[in-house]
């Protein structure tokens, strides 16, 4: 029997989707991977089409779908060779955060704009000396009145120069305990104080909008304020399962991908006698360890999403499962250039894009290491 | 044992100091993001006799061996991979003249590479034949006085730059085996009928230029066959039992740039309330990194040694290039990791490290095979 249960309407959406990104994304990749970013109107079609945001519920405008759509935007968008168009990060990473603990007032505000793509969303957590150590941030909220005043930088925001929204991570410094004095706050672009810093220049996810963001003295009404003060990170622990999920998932959607191509690349190249790669021993079980890899990942992968439908607390598989995959897909394509050779250090490669691409993979969303630190402490070791 | 002699430590220093002085860091964010080379500073190093220092005094060099080559790469990829391996390829395949050709070719030719007038570049795979050199389809033909070359070359490094190519070429279709039928034919850049098409942007070490090179009756005088007509395949697995020790050195160097720069970040970087260098996981895998330059660098000075002591192992060479380009890949992505974040961001460096050792492990001789 099969691990996950897609109907004719997930497959219809699939099918809908694809032909969307056949048209409108993937022939325009490599010239958002040149322009280091992607155009605005892009998240406006894609909403349009009702593919963001799927499992926002239909009295805000959404699909009310379940996690296979989410599922499928995911393994879609893994082929359209560009990161910039992040919509499984907005729809399945941050949006969330508003859906289970926004107001209803803010629900209303901001979820029908996710899902259209008038909407683009960020979330700030990372600063500059705060990485692993969430605990340490610097940025502060300091409530006066009915405002809150936030003041510091964040670093690494993926969608930080299209945002309209972030979500952003801040202490009350008249709070010690670190973990009662981080909230959640809504900050709209625009928002006096808020301003968008530089595009950083990264090895890869060249389309991505990954940028500074600094608060200065930004001042926010109260009700900004996402679910309650203090709970913060009661918040985000809520949240991060899904979000090493959905890594976890475009680790193995990118490892599948890569497999394809470069199957299909050594029954097409051969030697000077005409042999294909294929033929070769060597080659051969390089092929067939990389695609039993995959084989493994997408099981583990099925089997955590419909845990995760079911609502299961598998905070320790899905860590396990963003380290194991990000290690496995970086391996695959890292070998997978070395079947290539000389073939593999040419650009017009796709696969040197996402062997490029795939390192960055092990490192955010909480870095591999602390993945094991996490489930070292969950297996109470 | 490799303790390095008085002269050998003297042309570490001045490497290491060369390199210092002149690689700076935002100079190579721009030649890479332009693709362009590195003209002043080949020429400075030029000047200084790091070109060609395995070269006989007679044509310019400093009569010492790949040895003390190894020892320029090594610096220099340290300092900084791009540079060190675009400086160290400046004379990519002129060892070929070197080794087999005869005295005019030697004289006409090597002194202009060693002092910082001529590139050079190897043409030896080709488009359709993947890593295959054993069966051409690349021909020479003999014609009156001349040489008549048809076909086309990949990935030659230089490739646009160079003011001469060496081209393995399949002279004797019909030999038996087809490696007696090949020869290697000195081809200049500005011959009538050779076209060179640049291969765009690379995975790293954009400053240094790369083409596919197609050959359209282009002719040359028989004068320009390098050694023997016939022996050309076995020149070329020569030249590579000597280019990999090349390769290999600029791997380690590069796995040591990374290194360095690793070390400063974790010792600066404090999360948890302590330097991240305090982690035991961060210390075990800078003892991994550690082991795997020492031996990677051992296997690379040994090879260099035998080569210089008349005893150029193939098989050995080979080794070399396998064991320290893992290791450089190896090392470089863990470097990338402790500095997490900042590891993918290009204002750090690393990143390029990592992108130049996968070149290392990528380019020429398919590690497969």
């Amino acid at each position: 029997m099969d691990i996950l249960n897609y109907t004719e309407a997930h497959h219809e959406f699939r099918q809908r989707l694809r032909a969307f990104l056949e048209k409108e994304v993937t022939p325009r990749a490599e010239q958002w991977e040149k322009d280091h970013i992607v155009p605005r109107e892009i998240w406006n079609k894609i909403g349009q089409q009702g593919f963001l945001s799927t499992s926002v519920a239909k009295e805000y405008g959404g699909l009310g779908g379940d996690f296979l759509y989410s599922a499928i935007v995911c393994e879609e968008m893994a082929s359209t060779g560009q990161t910039g168009l992040a919509a499984t990060l907005h729809s399945d990473v941050v949006v969330p955060y508003i859906e289970e603990y926004g107001s209803e007032e803010m629900k209303k505000k901001y979820l029908p704009g996710c899902v259209s793509g008038d909407i683009v969303t960020a979330v700030a957590m990372t600063e500059p000396g705060a990485g692993s150590d969430l605990s340490s941030i610097q940025t502060t909220a300091i409530e006066e009145g009915d405002e809150v005043i936030i003041s510091g930088s964040k670093t690494f925001i993926s969608n930080g120069i299209h945002c309209d929204i972030v979500i952003v991570a801040a202490k009350d410094p008249a709070i010690e305990n670190p973990y009662n004095a981080l909230s959640l706050y809504v900050v709209d672009d625009g928002t006096p104080g808020f301003e968008k810093g530089k595009q950083l220049e990264k090895m890869g996810w060249h389309s991505q909008d990954t940028a500074e963001l600094f608060f200065n003295n930004c001042r926010i009404q109260k009700s900004n304020i996402l679910g309650e003060k203090g709970f913060g990170f009661l918040m985000l622990m809520g949240k991060l399962q899904q979000e090493r999920l959905v890594c976890a998932m475009g680790a193995v959607n990118g490892a599948q991908i890569c497999l394809n191509r470069i199957v299909d690349y050594c029954k097409k190249a051969s030697d000077a006698s005409g042999k294909p790669l294929s033929k070769s021993q060597a080659v051969q079980f390089a092929l067939v360890e990389m695609a039993t890899d995959v084989k493994i990942g997408r099981t583990f992968i099925d089997k955590l999403i419909a845990d995760h439908m079911e609502k299961k607390d598998i905070k320790t598989e899905t860590s396990m499962a963003k380290f194991w995959m990000t290690e496995m897909t970086n391996r695959i394509i890292g070998r997978s250039l070395e079947i290539m050779g000389d073939f593999g250090t040419i650009e017009t490669n796709p696969l040197l894009r996402g062997w490029r691409d795939a390192r960055v993979t092990s490192i955010f969303a909480g870095t591999n290491e602390i993945m094991k630190f996490i489930i070292s402490k969950l297996m109470k070791l | 044992m490799f303790e390095f002699d008085k002269s050998q430590k003297q042309i570490q220093k001045a490497v290491k100091a060369f390199a210092k002085g002149e690689f700076d860091k935002e100079l190579i964010q721009e030649l890479e993001k332009n693709r362009e080379y590195p003209k002043e500073i080949w020429k400075k190093a030029t000047d200084l006799g790091f070109i060609g220092i395995h070269f006989p005094e007679e044509v310019s060099g400093a009569n010492l061996g790949i040895f003390e080559n190894v020892i320029v790469a090594e610096e220099m990829c340290r300092k900084d991979s791009s540079m060190g391996i675009t400086l160290t390829m400046a004379g990519y395949a002129s060892e070929c003249l070197l080794r087999f050709g005869k005295d005019e070719l030697k004289e006409k030719f090597l002194p202009k590479i060693a002092e910082g007038e001529m590139l050079s570049g190897g043409a030896f795979t080709e488009p359709d034949n993947g890593a295959d050199i054993t069966l051409l389809s690349t021909t020479a033909v003999r014609d009156g006085s001349e040489w008549v070359i048809n076909g086309k070359k990949s990935f030659v490094i230089n490739g646009g730059s160079a003011s001469f190519y060496i081209v393995l070429c399949q002279t004797d279709p019909n030999a038996q085996p087809s490696t007696q039928g090949i020869s290697m034919i000195l081809v200049e850049a500005d011959t009538k009928g050779l076209e060179i098409k640049d291969v765009g942007k690379k995975l790293g070490i954009n400053m240094m230029p790369m083409a596919e090179l197609t050959f359209e009756s282009v002719r040359v005088p028989l004068s320009n066959l390098i050694g023997e007509e016939g022996r050309g395949y076995d020149y070329v697995q020569e030249f590579f039992a000597e280019s990999r020790i090349l390769s290999a050195a600029q791997a380690v160097g590069t796995a040591e740039g990374a290194y360095d720069r690793a070390i400063d970040y974790i010792k600066g970087r404090e999360q948890f309330n302590r330097p991240i260098a305090a982690f035991q996981s961060v210390r075990h895998k800078i003892a991994d990194m550690c082991t795997k330059i020492e031996f990677s660098k051992l296997i690379t000075y040994e090879a260099a040694q035998r080569f210089d002591n008349g005893k150029s192992d193939p098989k050995f060479s080979a080794m070399a290039k396998i064991a320290a380009t893992n290791a450089a890949m190896e090392v470089t992505n863990e470097a990338v990791q402790l500095l997490g974040g900042y590891g993918y961001m290009t204002e750090y460096e690393i990143e390029h490290f990592y992108r130049d050792a996968k070149y290392c492990r990528l380019e020429k001789e398919m590690s497969m095979f």
